[in-house]
């Protein structure tokens, strides 16, 4: 039960997390260019994050937290007002972060340098390549309509699980208020103004938000949702129909996804798992009321929700190298998939070192 | 992913796009007329490479963009699968967005295609045997997500929710629209009437008349109406008709198409 942690616990359990998640290795394999990882290979790095340090969840909490950070990733991916906005909502999630490790200065230095990275590497990117960033994200979230209760008691979500889109408030930076039409004559200069209304209410905006290590971001999307004590609810009933073709869609096994999966969990349990003084199992993390409801929820879940995560096991066997060369070697004869071939010789180099 | 009808004279073609390259079906998509992959240099391994933008043009052919900023040209024959890449038209340097081919009649020198980027550069083209460059508007920095070509009116909406009108002769611009609050999606027009209509992710879909007053040769652009789509993104709307009397939209995470 999550009243029986002591503060020393809970910033022992935020500094794992974080330094896991931040650490070099695995940020230098995130920076790759590569395609989107498959729902079931995000799944299983998140679960692995989860568990880096003495925490422990059941399926059914873990689940559940799952379910609240897709969604809540998904609303601040969709309400981004400029596609560049994503990198913005970015930089809110490190503030935040650099917050809860303050006073570690070790981990604060890792998430520093994963700042600068970002800024180097999408500072300079087009409106036109943030847009497909954040459409390629927004069809990875296509049809989740989860309802989060935070989410219907801020009037942010209606109760048929689709996020409210106002038309109201601030344009994004670098648009105008909808309602005027200009008209030029060949010369160029402006001969005629009119003027046009519709139901939205909107403001022009203060001012830009910083892309810079430190600043004001301006944005509020991204931050912490839970600055002040909030319930931890999700709804699964009701949810949409697509979600049971898409669940059938992820159940065919690809054998070099496992591997990819595997390299990755290796990557990530290549760190000093903190294990329990006294040889306990850890503390347990239970996002319900009681261990029955979690109990319960485990059970009830529809099917179509369950997120099928493959089971890793983190050895060194010098037969798992093997499998994936052959599975690599398989791939020059078939259909050549771009950058496949060279993804393979980095992971295996990677493999050795670790 | 993209998918058009390609109308021509002889036949249509219903034209797919996607990250490996370009697909040509008959119109009752019983078969695949043509497939044409996209050349992927070494360099560009695991970097998103695409073709966007379908437009079919002088009657003949078939123009579809790249993300080199490459125009693909197809040489489509009246039947068969005997379809030829005809040119490649290298005047962009940043992704294709979208091509329109002239709805309407173009005035002397307006050319029939226009072809748009990720940086707001419009080119403007005519289309034969070999297509020659007309024209060229460099763009302001902000993506010119759609267009469409009418009279030698070129339609452009931006990222930035603006709608700019230009003239398709002269490379001038002729009206400027605060048009959306956010990232326009869709443009289309009613080449009947000269009925526009543009989608945006702000939920709102707007028709706008285009005419050209005939004493002062000034293009004219009225507001007629809008729709607002409660809680929905934009991201397709067409004119269900050449006359523009009835419209579609659809939206991100909408399963249905919404028909006005």
């Amino acid at each position: 039960r999550v009243d029986e942690w002591t503060d020393v616990d809970r910033k022992r359990v935020m500094n794992d997390i974080i330094s896991t998640m931040f650490n070099k290795k695995f940020m230098e394999e995130l920076f790759k260019p590569q395609d989107l990882y498959s729902k079931k290979a995000l799944r299983t790095v998140y679960d692995r994050l989860a568990h880096a340090s003495i925490m422990r969840l059941n399926q059914a909490s873990m689940d559940k937290l799952y379910d609240l950070m897709t969604m809540a990733f998904k609303y601040q991916v969709l309400l981004c007002p400029r596609p560049r906005d994503i990198l913005l909502v970015t930089f809110n999630h490190l503030d935040a972060i650099k917050d809860f490790i303050s006073d570690s200065p070790g981990i604060l230095n890792q998430v520093d340098e994963t700042f600068r990275r970002l800024i180097e590497t999408y500072n300079c990117l087009s409106d036109g390549e943030f847009q497909l960033i954040r459409q390629t994200l927004l069809i990875f979230f296509q049809d989740m309509h989860i309802r989060v209760s935070i989410f219907l008691k801020d009037k942010v979500q209606n109760s048929n699980g689709r996020f409210v889109l106002p038309i109201s408030g601030p344009v994004p930076w670098g648009t105008e208020v909808p309602g005027l039409i200009r008209i030029f004559n060949h010369k160029g200069v402006e001969v005629k103004r009119a003027e046009f209304s519709t139901a939205g209410n909107y403001i022009t905006p203060q001012r830009e938000g910083s892309f810079e290590l430190y600043g004001d971001r301006v944005l509020k999307l991204g931050t912490n949702m839970y600055s002040v004590t909030r319930p931890v609810e999700t709804h699964m009933s009701g949810s949409s129909k697509n979600l049971a073709s898409q669940a059938k869609e992820n159940i065919a096994p690809n054998p070099l996804a496992k591997e990819e999966l595997n390299f990755l969990a290796r990557l990530l349990g290549g760190l000093d798992i903190q294990k329990p003084a006294g040889g306990e199992s850890g503390f347990r993390l239970n996002l319900f009321t009681t261990d029955e409801e979690e109990e319960h929820a485990a059970q009830t879940r529809p099917e179509e929700l369950s997120y099928k995560v493959i089971n890793i096991e983190a050895t060194q066997e010098p037969g798992r190298r093997a499998e994936l060369s052959r599975i690599l070697g398989e791939l020059d004869v078939a259909e050549p998939r771009p950058g496949s071939a060279e993804k393979g010789e980095d992971l295996l180099a990677l493999m050795d070192g670790l | 992913s993209q998918a058009a009808w390609c109308e021509l004279p002889s036949r249509v073609l219903l034209v797919l796009t996607s990250q490996r390259g370009v697909q040509m079906y008959e119109a009752d998509g019983s078969t695949m007329v043509f497939w044409h992959a996209l050349d992927v240099p070494e360099l560009l391994a695991a970097h998103s490479v695409f073709a966007r933008g379908i437009a079919a043009a002088g009657g003949r052919f078939i123009c579809v963009g790249t993300s080199f900023g490459a125009v693909l040209v197809f040489d489509i024959p009246p039947k068969g699968t005997n379809v030829t890449l005809s040119e490649v038209l290298e005047q962009h340097r940043d992704p294709i967005t979208d091509i329109a081919a002239e709805q309407g009649q173009a005035p002397d020198g307006a050319g029939d295609l226009v072809t748009a980027d990720d940086s707001g550069t419009l080119c403007l083209w005519s289309s034969g045997e070999e297509f020659t460059l007309l024209g060229k508007i460099p763009g302001s920095g902000c993506t010119c997500s759609s267009v469409a070509l009418w009279n030698g009116i070129v339609a452009a909406g931006y990222g930035n929710g603006q709608i700019r009108l230009w003239e398709a002769g002269s490379g001038r611009i002729r009206a400027q629209v605060s048009a959306h609050a956010r990232w326009i999606y869709a443009l289309d027009l009613a080449p009947l009437t000269g009925k526009l209509l543009s989608g945006a992710e702000d939920s709102f879909v707007h028709v706008w008349k285009l005419s050209r007053n005939p004493d002062t040769d000034d293009i004219e652009m009225q507001h007629c109406h809008a729709e607002c789509v409660t809680d929905t993104q934009v991201c397709g709307a067409r004119f269900c008709d050449p006359a523009g009397d009835t419209f579609a939209v659809t939206g991100y995470d909408l399963s249905e198409i919404l028909c006005y």
